[in-house]
């Protein structure tokens, strides 16, 4: 009874609390309309006709695409953003060869220690390097890119809601506001030396337009326009995130026939041991 | 239900079926949570050595680290490579000439684990100044194995030589261990 | 154990005799989880969780073992590690994402555990013990899964243990040296991972060992069923292997076919992106929110937006911040005094019309409503849903349950088990009969009829 009785005067007197100090100031407040003032940005991404051929549950590789991305990130992305979490060797999953690998590598330059004075050199890469860093710190990133550091790719599709269709968005997403939008929000404007970017969620965004017409020129395959860049580019960063994709839905697939095949039969088993235990019926 | 002697054919059937089936599953469980103790990527990729053997001078070694383990990469004097050619008759544990340790079309380049057969310690001998052992080649001071110029075992416990690893010359002044 | 014709292991090999002698494993495992534990033959799928929820701790402990393997507890590389496990380690992807994802299902099956015994009153005497032990797993739980997030230092990592060791900051006069000295230092660093991975590990073992006292403490009386009405004789019960042991055999399947689909196809949906993000202390994420399983507690938290003042005055007697970690500890508390707040001699929900109509149309939704506020943006009108909800989840047990018993008229229970399970015809005679045809109507899950 004591128990009841006290959670009684406990249970009202706690909502007495939150309905008077919180509630009812909060609704004082719910009744006055916010204004909006920001820009929305686009949060719905937009896709390539015909998707990435990852999607799904029974998706692969298009290995082509794949190494046109990479491709797309060695000559564009890669002045300015690091891969940290990729090294050369991984290449060898897109299709290259061990020796191509080993010349891909060697084509780029690292920082490596001079063995005579143990002062810092440049180097070749190896196969078991990591993608180097276009910046020794963030301060010299910042210095470069207008107070701005440039973000790791490597988990980019997996840091971003619904990544792989964001990055082709943000990729195309530059342009003028729309004169509708900025006429409900007059403040809105795009500073000197950032870039207007409907799906970027600052809208305003420190990169400038990349992936241009023809800013790369695809040894053989479809031509170079903004849109199959970014979806090449978006596809090389979907699997730089989680190389295991393709294989995971293999596997996941396996698994779950499996599972479903044993459930099955462990229905069946315990019906069986449940056969006699079943109540009669007339 | 009757129980004749189908349904109990039936009934027990069912059961192993389903225990089997939960046995395999638990089996292949097993796999991931075995191999993952098994060396990473990273370790794997990283299990060939390149040495630059242009700067070696005769009677020089240098020291490398293949597979996390010291590598010894010694040029041979011509007075090295007699002494041991001398030594491919002699009685030894575990016999071998100089011309197998080197490998085909290597006429001087000696490559050795930097690893005593015995128990693992590091043999001294490859670096300037430290005991080479009574056969001037390695001696391994945990124990007192001796190695002969060719990284062969002469006297002390380790039961074999030192392992050499295979290697390719990927030049004419780089060789690729692994 | 508990009952007088539970049947006694009996060893039948010259090994298992010896062992008998020696060790009598075996017997323990026979009575506690074979053929000598006579369980109520009329539980239903719901009574699946509590092994359920056993099988995910194993799998956590198993998984999270392989991912210490492989993890290291330091700022500087520790979101490397985590990558390095997705990328290097052969299969370490799926050891992560079962890891993961295995949090989160184990969460399912425990509040669905939790909620079984909500609507069975599962709490009333004579179990009070095992609900009391349960709600101690629940916290150890609680502070295992929040600590497990902070390892992999990623945005939500850090973000999250700031915010959650803020609120100890919330407690008058302690406080803030009290959080100082929780994460060692003056924000999350070095010596909260540290301290936090150790604990990580530690706490799943504790979690094992109030799981072993929870399932003695349940032997003691015996399991509950869906009639609330006790065992009365031998006919009420079936042992508990080979019948239930095939009944979560079948259980697990499910869940695995669930868990499994999650862990292969949808492995980062119950996370959050900025995870994968390296911690960053100089940066917020544009909106920060616990892993899914604390939303409700997280809602409750932030539902109280006004400090407690004397009204007219600026005088505070309460800032809001110590009103709302008051709240979301009350919230979790309330339910160690459930035993004694609900007073009602019937136990099961099918028998209680008041209550019933409370739990579905009050209880569910709140809590619906609160899994679904917790996790959105601090705006209206989420804040005002959230504080009509927090006011009633804690109107529901502190006040609503303790009336309700008071004052509801349940309906006639069933004679026996047996009665309720096999009908008129074995059971009982009169008014009790005319009760089995009533919650026979009302709840056709009371009885668990095989289909044929």
């Amino acid at each position: 009874m004591t128990i009841r009785l006290g959670g009684i005067i406990v249970g009202l007197g706690l909502t007495a609390v939150l309905v008077l100090w919180s509630l009812v100031p909060g609704l004082v407040n719910f009744a006055i309309p916010e204004k909006p003032d920001y820009y929305a940005f686009q949060e719905e991404n937009i896709a390539p006709e015909g998707g990435f051929s990852f999607e799904g549950a029974a998706g692969t590789w298009d290995y082509a695409q794949l190494q046109r991305g990479y491709q797309v990130y060695k000559e564009v992305c890669s002045s300015c953003h690091s891969l940290k979490f990729v090294a050369f060797r991984n290449l060898q999953e897109l299709g290259y060869s061990e020796e191509e690998v080993r010349a891909e590598a060697a084509s780029w330059s690292l920082p490596g220690v001079d063995q005579k004075d143990g002062s810092v050199i440049d180097r070749p890469g190896l196969p078991t390097d990591y993608f180097p860093a276009p910046y020794a710190n963030d301060v010299e990133a910042r210095a470069f890119n207008n107070n701005a550091v440039p973000p790791d790719l490597s988990l980019m599709t997996k840091a971003r809601k619904d990544g792989t269709h964001y990055v082709y968005s943000l990729m195309l997403g530059y342009g003028e506001p729309d004169p509708a939008d900025q006429a409900l929000s007059p403040e809105f404007e795009t500073p000197e030396g950032l870039y207007f970017n409907e799906h970027f969620y600052n809208i305003n965004i420190a990169m400038p337009p990349q992936l241009n017409e023809g800013v790369v020129t695809y040894a053989n395959g479809p031509e170079a326009t903004a849109e199959q860049m970014s979806a090449d580019i978006a596809a090389f960063l979907t699997w730089t995130a989680e190389p295991s994709l393709v294989h995971r839905k293999q596997i996941g697939w396996f698994v779950i026939l499996f599972l479903i095949f044993a459930s099955g039969l462990a229905y069946l088993s315990y019906k069986q041991i449940w056969a006699g235990v079943k109540p009669k019926k007339e | 239900m009757a129980s004749t002697a189908e349904g109990v054919r039936r009934r027990d059937w069912i059961h192993i079926a389903a225990l089997s089936t939960a046995g395999v599953g638990g089996a292949s469980v097993l796999y991931p949570l075995v191999s993952q103790m098994a060396p990473t990527a990273d370790t794997l990729a990283a299990s060939t050595t390149d040495v630059d053997i242009s700067t070696i001078e005769p009677g020089q070694s240098v020291k490398a680290t293949f597979q996390d383990q010291p590598l010894f990469v010694k040029r041979l004097t011509p007075e090295e490579i007699a002494e041991a050619v001398a030594d491919d008759t002699a009685d030894m544990r575990d016999p071998q000439t100089l011309a197998e340790r080197l490998g085909e079309g290597n006429a001087d380049i000696l490559v050795n684990l930097g690893v005593c057969t015995h128990l693992g310690c590091v043999p001294l001998g490859a670096g300037e100044g430290e005991d080479k052992g009574e056969y001037d080649g390695y001696f391994c001071p945990c124990h007192g194995s001796h190695y002969d110029v060719a990284g062969r075992i002469r006297k002390g416990p380790a039961p074999t030589n030192l392992a050499v690893p295979d290697f390719e010359f990927a030049s004419e002044s780089v060789i690729r261990v692994g | 154990m508990s009952f007088a014709w539970a049947k006694q292991y009996e060893p039948q090999t010259a090994f298992t005799k010896w062992m008998d002698e020696k060790l009598p494993l075996p017997r323990l495992v026979y009575s506690a989880v074979g053929a000598g534990y006579p369980v109520p033959r009329n539980l239903n799928y719901m009574w699946n969780f509590g092994v359920l929820a056993g099988f995910f701790l194993v799998l956590q402990i198993v998984t999270g073992v392989v991912l210490a393997m492989h993890y290291a507890s330091n700022t500087e590389v520790a979101f490397g590690q985590v990558e390095h496990i997705m990328r290097n380690v052969n299969y370490g992807w799926m050891m992560r994402y079962a890891h993961a994802n295995g949090a989160s299902f184990f969460f399912i099956v425990i509040y669905l555990h939790i909620f079984r015994g909500f609507y069975y009153s599962s709490y009333k005497a004579p179990r009070e013990m095992i609900w009391l032990l349960g709600v101690v797993i629940f916290l150890l739980m609680m502070a295992t899964a929040f600590m497990g997030y902070v390892l992999p230092w990623g945005q939500m990592s850090f973000w999250g243990a700031k915010v959650i060791t803020g609120l100890f900051g919330a407690i008058p006069v302690v406080g803030e040296p009290l959080q100082v000295w929780l994460v060692g230092g003056f924000a999350p660093g070095n010596s909260a991972l540290n301290r936090f991975f150790s604990l990580h590990f530690l706490l799943p073992f504790v979690i094992a060992g109030v799981v072993i006292l929870h399932i003695w403490a349940l032997h003691i009386p015996g399991s509950s069923n869906p009639t609330g009405v006790e065992v009365k004789k031998e006919s009420d019960t079936i042992p508990f292997h080979p019948y239930y042991t095939a009944k979560d055999g079948f259980g697990l399947g499910v869940i695995l076919i669930l868990f499994t689909f999650m862990l292969f196809f949808l492995p980062n949906m119950l996370g959050h992106p900025d995870n994968y993000v390296e911690a960053n202390p100089l940066s917020t994420p544009a909106l920060i929110v616990p892993e899914w399983y604390f939303y409700p507690f997280y809602a409750i938290l932030r539902a109280f937006t006004g400090d407690l003042t004397i009204p007219f005055t600026d005088i505070i007697l309460v800032p809001a911040k110590l009103l709302g970690v008051i709240a979301m500890f009350a919230s979790i508390l309330v339910w160690f005094f459930l035993p004694w707040l609900d007073k009602s001699p019937v136990r099961s929900g099918h028998y209680r019309p008041m209550f019933k109509k409370f739990f579905w149309f009050g209880l569910i939704p709140c809590m619906a409503a609160l899994f679904y506020l917790g996790g959105a943006k601090p705006e209206e009108p989420f804040i005002v849903l959230s504080q009509i909800a927090t006011a009633y989840y804690f109107l529901h047990f502190l006040v609503i349950l303790p009336i309700v018993s008071q004052i509801e008229i349940p309906k006639p229970l069933p004679f026996s088990i047996t009665e309720a399970v096999l009908g008129k015809d074995e059971g009982g005679a009169g008014a009790a009969t005319a009760a089995t045809d009533m919650s026979a109507g009302d709840a056709p899950d009371a009885s668990p009829q095989p289909a044929e």
